[in-house]
């Protein structure tokens, strides 16, 4: 489990972690979603002690990571920036980390094993593609066997096989009872693999919820329906607290009713409907419209796409 | 192999596995060691160390030898066998000096120091360990190579050579062997202090080579109370054979080294322990 309290980190005038107050729970796969530079990985240095917070704290099951006798058993990570020397293979690198918590030579083997390297760990880690690289992250971080895992943007440079191995370990090693905490800036990725959401911009908490429900909270859900009469069912439709509008001739885009209530009418009137569908907002657009004014960093064309979302 | 076997479930066999997977300095040091051997720069760089006491010693030695005859007689009253065939300590402290700085310098470029921190995050013990670990190294490799380069020396000399049991020979080759190791200290102290390869480079550089230069400029009065203090000149005290006013005395010269040393030390304990990694 992993409790931050007020914390805060700030870098000269600029302030990377803003206040943060939240709890990873064990057992489950928690995403940490936000833009790119809204402190994802300041935050996950912090928890690890890497870098020092000015203000609040943060603590791994119940004590600062540094005050662990074991940390390596307490927490694993997988850290966004490479922590590996490029000059030494995948087997010594595991082997040196071991070494620092008498953890027996065949365990490195194993995890070598686990996450597919047995192949290239006798050579210069250097020479890894990025994916390789993130496999040789993953190998650190499980191989003390820790209750926490933090894993900072894993998929990135992965190849989809990867990717399903990723979301597939992850569960797993939720299943088995550890804090799983994911960071990404995927949304699409979080929405399949996460069962609970801390989303940040510009440092500062914006969501900590279930995956379902933020999608829920963060969209008005719309109903599309295609019929032959739209315009009879149109009518029958409006009413206060029912937005609609006619994308075609004959489809209907309609917010402020349920696709079971407009069924219910459509039967009613006897119109005849081709389709009528719920339309989830995708955990991609939630996320826009929550994080519009928090990116640091807006390319022309994200603004484009958000002004008309603002529409 | 099963997930689950590999990745048996942490919270059952936690409590168990605390005694048995606490991180100590002995566990520290032979994690170190593993990172110090599985570099093959490391010992390409050791093996220039050591090279260059045994080869200059005795192309310095051999030339010394073949054109004695024609020699000035200045040259030859200023002549002494044991430091000539040591005089490859010159370019064996740079070697020395590159290796102590990339031990941490590399951590840092690599990203490898927040792999080194997250498993050691009281910090401290891997301070001691690199340092512990490069003393050693290098005492015992430069020994040797001390050795090698008296022995060789004197063969080459010929008649112009003495053997180990001359007054101060042993000493000599011991004090060399001392100085470089100190030298090694002081750049992994360096390689805390400034963590990139080129600033911890240039500064042991400056340290040992360009500041005894530059002291040369002091004004006269100023330079005995300066001079023979510098890392550099302390550690030709620690090994000069014929006394030489301008140096300190043995003891003095391994005295001001150490305090180099442990200053330095001293600041990147200090500054490891409060920095960001």
């Amino acid at each position: 489990m992993i409790e931050a309290r007020e914390l805060t980190k700030r870098y000269g005038e600029k302030t990377a972690v803003d206040k943060l107050t939240f709890t990873v729970q064990p057992g489950i796969v928690t995403g940490f979603l936000g833009p790119n530079g809204a402190g994802k990985s300041t935050t996950m240095r912090l928890i690890l002690g890497l870098d020092r917070p000015t203000a609040g704290t943060v603590t791994v099951d119940g004590l600062p990571y540094a005050q662990h006798r074991d940390p390596l058993r307490v927490a694993g990570a997988l850290l966004e920036a490479r922590a590996v020397h490029t000059s030494r293979s995948a087997y010594n690198h595991l082997l040196a980390l071991a070494a620092t918590h008498g953890i027996r030579r065949s365990r490195v083997d194993e995890v070598i094993d686990f996450v597919g390297l047995d192949q290239v760990a006798r050579k210069r880690a250097g020479a890894f593609s990025l994916g390789m690289g993130q496999r040789l992250g993953i190998a650190s971080a499980i191989l003390a066997d820790p209750s926490n895992l933090l894993l900072d943007e894993p998929v990135n440079g992965l190849d989809p096989e990867g990717i399903l191995w990723i979301r597939t370990t992850l569960r797993e090693l939720a299943a088995d009872g550890r804090t799983v905490f994911v960071s990404s800036h995927l949304m699409s990725e979080m929405a399949l693999t996460a069962d609970h959401l801390i989303v940040i911009g510009r440092g500062r908490l914006m969501a900590d919820t279930t995956t379902a429900d933020f999608i829920a909270r963060s969209s008005g859900q719309a109903v599309t329906v295609v019929s032959p009469d739209a315009d009879r069912l149109g009518e029958a439709l409006a009413g206060p607290g029912v937005a609609m509008t006619r994308t075609q001739p004959n489809r209907l885009e309609i917010q402020g009713m349920s696709a079971a209530d407009i069924g219910v009418v459509a039967a009613r009137i006897g119109a005849v409907l081709h389709e009528l569908t719920p339309q989830q907002a995708s955990l991609e657009e939630a996320f826009m419209t929550m994080t519009r004014d928090e990116v640091e960093f807006h390319s022309h064309h994200v603004a484009e796409t958000d002004d008309r979302t603002a529409a | 192999m099963s997930t689950t076997s590999s990745l048996a479930p942490a919270k059952v066999s936690q409590a168990a596995a605390d005694a048995d997977h606490r991180v100590s300095f002995g566990r520290v040091f032979a994690s170190e060691w593993i990172k110090f051997r599985s570099l093959r720069s490391t010992w390409y760089t050791l093996l220039a160390a050591v090279l260059a006491m045994v080869g200059i010693g005795g192309l310095i030695s051999w030339a010394t030898n073949n054109r004695w005859d024609h020699a000035p007689a200045r040259e030859l009253a200023g002549f002494e066998p044991i430091i000539t065939s040591l005089r490859g300590v010159d370019l064996a402290q740079l070697a020395i000096g590159v290796l102590g700085v990339l031990l941490i310098s590399g951590e840092y470029a690599t990203g490898m120091i927040r792999s080194s921190l997250t498993a050691v995050p009281t910090r401290l013990p891997v301070l001691w360990a690199k340092t512990l670990l490069f003393a050693f190294t290098t005492a015992v490799s430069m020994v040797v190579a001390g050795f090698a380069a008296f022995l060789f020396g004197q063969s080459l000399l010929g008649v112009h050579g003495t053997t180990l049991s001359a007054p101060g020979a042993l000493r000599a080759i011991l004090a060399v062997a001392g100085y470089l190791t100190l030298v090694g200290v002081l750049a992994v102290a360096l390689g805390f202090i400034i963590r990139s390869t080129a600033g911890g480079i240039a500064t042991l550089v400056g340290l040992l080579l360009v500041l005894p230069g530059i002291g040369q400029l002091l004004p006269s009065d100023w330079q005995p109370h300066i001079l023979p203090y510098l890392p550099s000149n302390a550690g030709a005290a620690m090994y000069t054979v014929r006394a030489d006013p301008t140096l300190l005395s043995p003891t003095g010269g391994l005295v001001t080294l150490l305090v180099w040393v442990v200053v330095a030390l001293v600041a990147a304990a200090v500054l490891l322990r409060r920095r960001d990694a």
